[in-house]
């Protein structure tokens, strides 16, 4: 029988240079005994995970990749960059951090072995579904461990990055990262994932995010892996008194990617605002899952997301919402509006609204069309060929999730992005 | 200019011009009145080209050229403009930046030079000047938010950009208060030159006190049924639309 996906792993794991300690060893033997989730788990019902369970991957520790600096250009410091999970600092400026940031890779913290700065590490996932954040809690050796001190208010973006690389093999590369800003701080993040060039890899990205009262946070993520990339990320951020998190996620590269982003309204207050755009062309796959808790009183969530499949790409959201008893005065809202262009393309789009709280207003959609003919012909009587007016509503359709933003320079860059991945659209 | 001959059109299947028949010379205003479901929007759109709109009979040419073989978009570059009367809500399409696209599209499809952005921009600011139109207009997005009046105007300040060869205004003072019909009005007037037509579409006499007409027509049940000078819009106010009733050619009424 041939080496899967987990039995690949496993050889990793048995040859790690270090003994892992009781909490990895639980978490993998878990993620060993639990198994992938298939087709009848029902987080995963709209992303089968058959093709990656036959593939056999090696630990990114074992090869070299060089990478081509100049991709690099664009994202100024400070900036932290991983090559196939690994941190690479030639390629990272981290020199000049603004006042109150600390900043370093999780092998660093690890190799200091001061135990109450990785204590996030020791977090157990109880659930049988949560394979990849078990083994990632297993092999994650690196990441981005960043925090602001009380009440600092950094203006600069803090860029992440995460490269993918060309190899002889496929790689199989885990980070763990924590971005965490104290009472008051303020920060702008901007995580991005990238490749290098073609390659097949499986990246599993597992970040964490505290928000401590009244903190602030935006935070962009920007996914735009290569082509036959694997990605499966996962968000988990906490919310305190008072904190807003802004955040916008961009899902325009990979064959495959999975994002779960989970966020906890803990403190009265607490504020999020979460935007995104999947972007299923090609074959692309682009399974986003968002599961918000309103667990204090007065907590918001405003939800804006766009879907687009063309060509024969699958582009699957889940919107969750709970509002928990006793989070009294709750605000929730979600839209969720896709676009389907063409006719080999698939949209599965389902907002589900739980609420066990009183006196709470909610109010969330989503919808599946194609564009507005109205405005088409609006283009196009004043001069726009038919494929640039599409062109044009279809960046319009996505571009709106960005001014979640509220920061002219970062919207920009963003809108960059998009356009650029927007480019690639087959619009007949 | 623009010849249109026993046009007949479709909409959902049902008949709605029923042998329209209009000759308008370059330099010309010609005022289209008729009273609800006279086929005065559905002429608009058919000489625009929306889909949805079916010729069955008759010919539409512009200096010759029929239209009504082309898209919207090559009618747009032969020259022809509509002013919508509901202009469509574009969030997310910043307004000079579609204008630019708009105007340079129809540059190139007539073997014109494409503006630069220095170009345009002066272009903008000469119009803008002219029509008295504050530049926040430009950094919005296209028709956003925007009031009965503001969209109204953005659609004379776009005829003022792109300058084309026939304006046709599709009811643009409905929902317009008497104050943001001068300043329409007055950019249409701005705009009126010797080599270019306005086609001017109204329910009610009201406009043409602001827009001299040359030649009015009376537009019901899809066909052009009263022609005359500005004297005839006058008439129309006086009496009514059911004044017309009477003068709707035989077989059209033996029809109903």
């Amino acid at each position: 029988m041939s080496v899967g996906l987990l039995d690949s792993l496993k050889a990793g794991f048995d040859a790690s240079p270090s003994a892992p300690d009781d909490v990895r060893c639980e978490a993998f033997a878990a993620a060993l005994a639990d198994g992938l989730p298939t087709a009848r788990t029902e987080r995963w019902k709209y992303t089968s995970l058959r093709a990656l369970e036959r593939r056999a991957f090696v630990a990114s520790a074992s090869l070299l990749s060089p990478v081509d600096a100049a991709m690099l250009t664009g994202i100024p410091a400070p900036r932290l960059v991983f090559v196939n999970g690994r941190f690479d600092a030639p390629l990272s400026d981290i020199a000049a951090l603004p006042e109150g940031v600390a900043l370093r890779p999780l092998a660093q913290a690890l190799a200091d072995g001061d135990a109450r700065e990785t204590g996030f590490l020791a977090r157990r996932f109880a659930h049988a579904d949560e394979t990849f954040a078990r083994l990632n809690a297993a092999l994650a050796n690196d990441g981005a461990m960043l925090s602001v001190a009380e009440h600092a208010c950094v203006e600069a973006p803090i860029h992440l990055v995460f490269v993918g690389a060309p190899a002889d093999a496929d790689i199989a590369w885990h980070a763990r990262s924590l971005i965490e800003l104290r009472r008051g701080a303020t920060l702008t993040v901007v995580e991005h994932y990238l490749a290098s060039g073609d390659h097949a890899h499986l990246g599993n990205a597992l970040m964490h995010v505290h928000l401590a009262a009244g903190s602030r946070l935006r935070h962009a993520r920007i996914q735009h892996d290569a082509m036959r990339g694997n990605l499966i990320a996962r968000t988990d951020a906490v919310l305190a008194r008072d904190a807003l998190y802004r955040r916008i996620d961009l899902e325009l590269g990979a064959a495959l990617s999975r994002h779960e982003l989970n966020v906890r309204l803990e403190g009265e207050g607490a504020r999020l605002a979460a935007n995104g755009v999947l972007l299923a062309d090609g074959k692309r796959h682009i399974d986003t899952r968002l599961g918000i808790e309103h667990i204090a009183r007065d907590t918001t969530c405003d939800l804006v997301w766009r879907g687009l499949a063309s060509g024969r790409g699958l582009a699957v959201f889940h919107g969750g919402i709970t509002i928990r008893a006793g989070a009294d005065g709750s605000d929730a809202r979600l839209s969720n509006k896709n676009l389907l262009l063409s006719e080999g393309a698939e949209i599965d789009a389902q907002p589900v609204l739980e609420i066990h709280a009183d006196e709470v207003k909610a109010a969330h959609g989503a919808t599946v069309g194609r564009l507005d003919e109205a405005a088409l012909f609006y283009l196009r009587s004043r001069g726009l060929p038919l494929v640039e007016a599409r062109r044009l509503l279809t960046a319009a359709f996505c571009r709106e999730t960005l001014i979640v933003l509220d920061d002219a320079a970062l919207i920009k860059m963003l809108s960059a992005s998009l356009d650029a991945a927007l480019a690639r659209l087959e619009i007949a | 200019m623009l010849k249109i001959d026993n046009l007949h059109a479709r909409v959902a299947g049902k008949g709605i011009l029923k042998g329209l028949s209009l000759d308008v010379k370059a330099g010309e205003v010609h005022a289209i009145m008729g009273p609800n479901g006279a086929g005065k929007s559905t002429l608009g759109y058919v000489l625009a080209g929306r889909d949805g709109y079916e010729v069955t009979e008759g010919s539409a040419t512009l200096d010759g050229v029929n239209l009504l073989a082309l898209e919207p978009e090559e009618r747009a570059a032969l020259g022809v403009f509509l002013a919508f009367q509901y202009p469509v809500e574009i969030p997310g399409v910043n307004n000079t930046y579609f204008l630019r696209a708009a105007l340079n599209a129809q540059r190139k499809r007539r073997d014109e030079p494409e503006l630069d952005s220095m170009q345009f921009l002066k272009r903008v600011r000469e119009k803008l000047q002219v029509l008295h139109i504050k530049d926040d207009l430009l950094n919005r997005a296209v028709n956003e938010g925007f009031s009965g009046g503001e969209k109204k105007r953005n659609e004379i300040f776009q005829l003022a950009v792109l300058e084309p060869r026939l304006a046709i205004l599709d009811e643009t003072d409905s929902g317009l208060d008497i104050d943001a019909l001068k300043l329409v009005a007055e950019g249409v007037n701005l705009m009126r030159s010797p080599d270019r037509a306005f086609v001017v579409i109204t329910h009610y006499q009201r406009l043409l006190d602001y827009i001299e007409p040359d030649v009015v027509h009376v537009l019901a049940d899809g066909r052009i049924v009263e022609s005359g000078g500005p004297e005839l819009a006058l008439e129309l106010e006086a009496h009514g639309y059911a004044w017309l009733k009477d003068r709707i050619a035989p077989d059209v009424a033996a029809a109903r």
